[in-house]
């Protein structure tokens, strides 16, 4: 009931200035409306350019690295255990780049409960044929089914289609940089050169774009039979497992697991694209810092309205005082109407970012690199807006708070005798 | 016999800035329940001080303050603010109603700060003042519309409101032509004889205060005569 006169209190000093609370509110809407559209959109363009790699990289790659052995012979002699050792020109000894049991390993992957997914993996270093000109290029052997569902691989197809690959065998899909040097449309057929001297005519059953163009402008996909076929390789023999998880957040722990069970090379996402995430979160970060510095103008525009209301309204509040209001609930009337103020402008703003992004939704784009994205990427995220109302009504009410202290501490004795 | 509601010892009171000088000495004096006072003296006598002092609005003076018997000495500003709530009624030289208001929510403000009745009995309550003192046509008027005489009309309703111990008057007819003051103080004497309501009233209005039933006559900060 106290709380309810208080209210109504507040409620008629904002109407008896309607205009000026209207242009605070404003303020305050316009704030949170340009907040929630810039990080809806910064997040959303994270998105799309994490996308552009991330979403085609595995969570854990299981390779075979060829490196030297590291611990060399003499550091095994016990002769020489406590000596310093000058070796030089130290070569790999084990040369082998497929991994053994891939088989067995795949199965074992398959069992695991927090893998989403697995897609094997073997590329071929070839050249292709062009007249008398021959360009070097990779032939990637894939998994056709699991490398659309893992890695959307269908998404960059821009010519022709990704199931060809396994109904029509010895075909090949190529970047379309790659196809546009060959002069290869679908249906054509390239001839490669393998490093060991063999020849294979492939039909081009489609080509690719991943907007990267030094992939598009070498690499080119075909089965995991053909490329073993090409490499005279056994139907083992494979050089990569892929492995897609639930939570990419495990990836590293589960790298490192995997490595010492399958005795294997193992690297996870964020160890290989480590500049992506520090690319999105200082965007996220300069995002968040204009959101804040629009609010805290905001609050600087309730601050004044606030003060210059106190001022207007000395008379009222030593009347109040005088009849029996205490200083405290004084404070509690400027309070109501500093967050009152947060409150109204701050929903208004929540919906008119959304709104705006809405807006920003709609409007086309389209880049060659990204063939998927028809309009400028929006990411519509419900903390944003969380943050956004709970961050205005911090500032309105640490706006409110001085001028509110203030008027709680007007004397009504100076008011009333100075008239 | 009758019961004493407010009673003044020894209260001292000096301003320091810019020099420092004293504006009250030794004032001690006493109100009875029913009795209508006046407080009179040349401007800059210190009347005014002693009544802000009085209604507990002003802490900073040397003495001691007694009202309905509880010294106002150590009280926290809200106990102080909830004393002027229920035991104090103010009318001022201007009428100060918060013209955000109607009438009838002004006259209502106090008795909905004070809870001790509903809304609905507080509004009913204040009509009634309204209607002893011939002015419930205004009620649902904006504060800011009804004239001089009215507005101080309203302003005593306010004070009559929580039934207080003892009203106090800044002037309250200071800022009123000769028609109004009549009325206001016929309200005042009317107050004190059919409801045995405290008045304490500062004037320098002297055929007003001669009209009360006991006169403090105040000079340089001193009462010269009670």
């Amino acid at each position: 009931m106290i709380n309810k006169l208080i209210i109504s209190v507040a409620e008629s000093l904002l109407m008896a200035r309607w205009r000026q609370t209207l242009v605070a509110a404003l303020g305050v809407t316009f704030s949170i409306a340009m907040f929630i559209a810039l990080l809806s959109f910064m997040a959303g363009l994270n998105d799309l350019l994490d996308g552009l790699i991330l979403n085609r990289t595995p969570h854990v790659r299981i390779f075979n690295e060829i490196k030297p052995s590291a611990t060399q012979p003499i550091e095994r002699d016990s002769a020489y255990a406590n000596a310093h050792h000058f070796i030089h020109s130290i070569r790999s000894a084990n040369s082998r780049q497929w991994l053994y049991n891939s088989g067995a390993i795949i199965q074992s992957l398959k069992k695991e409960e927090q893998v989403l997914g697995i897609s094997p993996k073997l590329t071929a270093q070839v050249f292709f044929n062009d007249g008398s000109v021959e360009i070097t290029g990779v032939i990637n052997g894939i998994d056709v089914n699991a490398e659309s569902k893992l890695f959307h691989f269908n998404d960059y197809i821009m010519a022709g289609s990704a199931a060809d690959l396994t109904k029509i065998p010895n075909s090949i899909i190529l970047g379309n940089e790659l196809a546009g040097k060959l002069l290869a449309d679908v249906g054509d057929v390239v001839v490669i050169t393998t490093s060991k001297g063999e020849q294979f005519p492939l039909k081009v059953v489609g080509y690719f774009q991943s907007g990267l163009k030094e992939i598009d402008r070498t690499q080119s996909y075909a089965t995991v039979g053909m490329v073993q076929k090409i490499l005279n390789k056994p139907n083992d023999y494979i050089t990569e497992i892929q492995v897609k998880l639930k939570d990419v957040n495990q990836a590293p722990a589960l790298a490192k697991r995997y490595a010492k069970i399958y005795e294997v090379d193992a690297e996870d996402i964020q160890t290989a694209n480590s500049q992506f995430e520090t690319g999105s979160s200082l965007r996220t970060l300069i995002s968040y810092a204009v959101g804040i510095v629009l609010l805290i103008v905001a609050g600087f525009g309730i601050y004044n309205i606030l003060n210059m209301m106190i001022y207007e309204k000395m008379d009222s509040i030593a009347i109040l005082k005088a009849t029996g209001f205490s200083g405290s609930d004084v404070n509690k009337i400027f309070s109501v109407i500093a967050l009152s103020i947060g409150i109204f402008g701050g929903i208004v703003g929540l919906i008119t970012g959304f709104v705006l992004c809405y807006i920003i939704d709609q409007i086309p784009f389209s880049t060659p690199s990204l063939p998927t994205i028809t309009s400028y990427p929006v990411h519509y995220n419900p903390t944003f807006y969380i943050i956004g109302i709970v961050f205005s009504l911090i500032t309105t009410y640490l706006a409110g708070w001085f001028p509110a202290r203030k008027a709680s501490k007007i004397d009504p004795v100076i008011i009333i005798r100075g008239k | 016999m009758s019961e004493i509601v407010l009673e003044a010892r020894q209260i001292n009171k000096s301003f320091h800035d810019p020099v420092t000088a004293k504006v009250l000495s030794d004032i001690t004096f006493s109100v009875n329940r029913g009795e209508f006072v006046s407080i009179t003296g040349k401007s800059g006598c210190g009347k005014s001080t002693l009544l802000y002092i009085l209604s507990t609005m002003d802490t900073n003076y040397e003495g001691e303050l007694l009202i309905d018997q509880v010294s106002m000495r150590n009280k926290k500003e809200t106990d102080l603010a909830l004393v002027r709530n229920q035991k104090i009624g103010f009318v001022f030289q201007f009428h100060y109603l918060l013209n955000e208001f109607s009438v009838l929510r002004n006259v209502m403000l106090p008795g909905l700060k004070l809870h001790k009745y509903s809304e609905e009995e507080v509004e009913q309550r204040a009509m009634q003042k309204l209607k002893t003192l011939g002015i419930d046509h205004l009620a649902l008027k904006k504060a800011n519309l009804v004239s001089g005489g009215e507005k101080q009309r309203i302003a005593i309703a306010r004070a009559l409101i929580n039934d207080p111990l003892i009203i106090m008057g800044d002037e309250p007819t200071g800022n009123l032509d000769k028609k109004n003051s009549d009325i206001v103080f016929n309200i005042f004497q009317q107050l004190t004889e059919e409801f045995k309501q405290t008045m304490l009233i500062v004037t320098h209005d002297q055929s007003f205060a001669d009209r009360t039933e006991r006169i403090i006559e105040m000079q340089d900060g001193r009462i010269i005569s009670q």
